[in-house]
């Protein structure tokens, strides 16, 4: 898993659907998608509420289950969570109880790893996320931001393969968002992993990802966007400043 | 009782420091002017010394009756008694209100039964306990369980179910099964409001257990304060009450204490 992790993280939709009930009538929200990303990939799936973004970043980490088709990994069709993948919310979702450290080794002690060594690797994220100084801290005593920060910390401690992010900054202010899309650039450069971002933020989506999916909620087929865009990306340079207005026209916004 | 009540410790943990004596004076001042207006009326003859002794003759038979060792009895008694009913009730509702909040089917099979059971006075059963189970120590010590039971089994019921579906999910994601969840999430995540309970149940079991010494008992903390009122000993009967608020007092430091140390992630 370490020796070839640039091969692997390799997402196919096959044909994926799902529709929830609502008042009894059915109701379709992906509709026979398909998409391939490449291992090591970003990409953003951006659009209005109750496109089905959620719900397909919802699929990709195996919390729930298509109606019909398949979303395949590395070759393998998903049947549940997977220790490939590890998801980041909107929300920070730490264990109170538990100090930044603790939450931090969670997922790798959930995964049979011992404490100590769990911890170790731990330490090395909380560092890479620039939390070192507040190892010992409880959650409650954290800004926003900082949850943030060791939620991410904890998803890259188990080495995922692939990143699997719903509107991971969503709530936070907008400068430390600005400051979080450069620390997630940073990392997905450094970590080398697939990144799948659900966002309704398009300019996070076109300063992070390689391709935007966009979805729509009234059943016009999904387009896929490239961002041809050289990396660091500045967001006031003249392409980035066209990208955005140009996607912000197909939600008819200026 | 509410349960805000049992929240003070937090609160005033998250208030501002303020001065020693001042803070010391703003929490206990009332206790102090309330002991000072009691000793006072009595000595100055506005309330007869014979209803309302004064605090010194209070403490004398106080002291009296544990120097010659006649309270201590009725407090071992007293405690035993108490504890036993407690112990029980802890050790079955904990368990049993983490299952029942953990098992719907469980929870539907159990629910109707409890609440029955919960509406319906233990003083009222304890002639049932009696009859059962014959006038000795087991029927009150059963009917002291029976009434501490229920806010401990209720509270834990109520902590797991209000565990954050958020966090087991992300639990979940990780690749955690059911007992992982239950362990690294469920339970430490109920710890506080079983707290809740077992110090609502520790106030219950020393409610209970007065009335039923008083019922039908010839020895321990609540037949003394009858036993001393029948006799006229005023004192000593208000010494069997101090005797009886302190011991609730200490039970609930103790558990206040425990709390602290195990849900130290949620104090300032």
């Amino acid at each position: 898993m370490t020796t070839d992790t640039a091969h692997r993280g390799q997402v196919a939709l096959r044909h994926l659907s799902k529709s929830f009930t609502l008042n009894g009538q059915p109701l379709p929200v992906l509709r026979s998608l398909s998409l391939d990303i490449r291992a090591g990939e970003a990409l953003a799936i951006v659009g209005p509420s109750g496109c089905g973004k959620t719900t397909l970043l919802r699929l990709l980490a195996g919390l729930e289950v298509a109606d019909s088709g398949q979303v395949v990994i590395d070759g393998k069709p998903v049947t549940g969570v997977g220790t490939e993948r590890a998801v980041i919310y909107q929300e920070p979702r730490l264990l109170p109880w538990l100090t930044v450290l603790e939450n931090v080794a969670f997922g790798l002690e959930v995964r049979g790893m011992a404490r100590a060594a769990a911890q170790d690797r731990a330490r090395h994220y909380i560092r890479l996320v620039g939390l070192s100084d507040f190892q010992g801290a409880w959650p409650r005593q954290l800004s926003g931001g900082m949850a943030q920060r060791v939620g991410i910390a904890r998803a890259l401690t188990v080495k995922p393969e692939i990143l699997l992010l719903d509107e991971p900054l969503g709530a936070l202010d907008a400068m430390t968002k600005l400051t979080m899309q450069e620390e997630l650039a940073r990392i997905w450069r450094e970590e080398n992993v697939t990144m799948i971002l659900v966002t309704h933020d398009l300019e996070e989506a076109i300063f992070l990802a390689d391709r935007v999916l966009v979805l729509s909620a009234d059943g016009t087929p999904p387009a896929v966007i490239p961002v041809d865009l050289p990396r660091p990306r500045d967001r006031n340079g003249a392409d980035f400043v066209r990208m955005r207005r140009m996607l912000m026209g197909r939600f008819g916004l200026h | 009782m509410t349960l805000q009540n049992l929240d003070t410790p937090t609160r005033r943990a998250r208030g501002l420091p303020a001065p020693p004596v001042r803070a010391y004076l703003a929490r206990y001042g009332l206790v102090i002017a309330f002991l000072v207006l009691w000793q006072t009326s009595g000595k100055l003859g506005w309330i007869s010394p014979a209803v309302l002794p004064p605090l010194d003759a209070i403490l004398g038979a106080l002291w009296t009756g544990i120097a010659s060792g006649a309270l201590v009895d009725d407090i071992a008694i007293s405690l035993q008694r108490a504890g036993l009913a407690f112990g029980a009730a802890a050790a079955l509702g904990v368990p049993l209100g983490l299952l029942m909040g953990q098992l719907r089917p469980v929870e539907r099979a159990l629910d109707p039964i409890l609440q029955l059971f919960r509406q319906t006075s233990a003083l009222a059963l304890y002639p049932v306990f009696i009859l059962l189970l014959g006038l000795g120590e087991t029927s009150k010590v059963f009917v002291i369980f029976w009434a501490t039971l229920f806010p401990t089994l209720l509270a834990t019921i109520g902590g797991v179910k209000q565990v954050d579906r958020k966090l087991i999910e992300m639990a979940e994601s990780y690749g955690a099964g059911r007992l992982q969840v239950f362990r690294r999430v469920v339970l430490p995540a109920a710890v506080p409001a079983i707290f809740v309970g077992l110090r609502l149940s520790a106030t219950t079991a020393l409610l209970l257990l007065i009335a039923a010494e008083m019922i039908g008992a010839n020895k321990g903390i609540g037949f003394q304060v009858m036993n001393a009122q029948y006799n006229f000993q005023i004192p000593l009967m208000f010494a069997a009450i101090f005797l009886m608020a302190s011991l609730g007092l200490a039970a609930n430091a103790v558990l206040v204490l425990l709390q602290r140390r195990l849900c130290r992630w949620s104090l300032d």
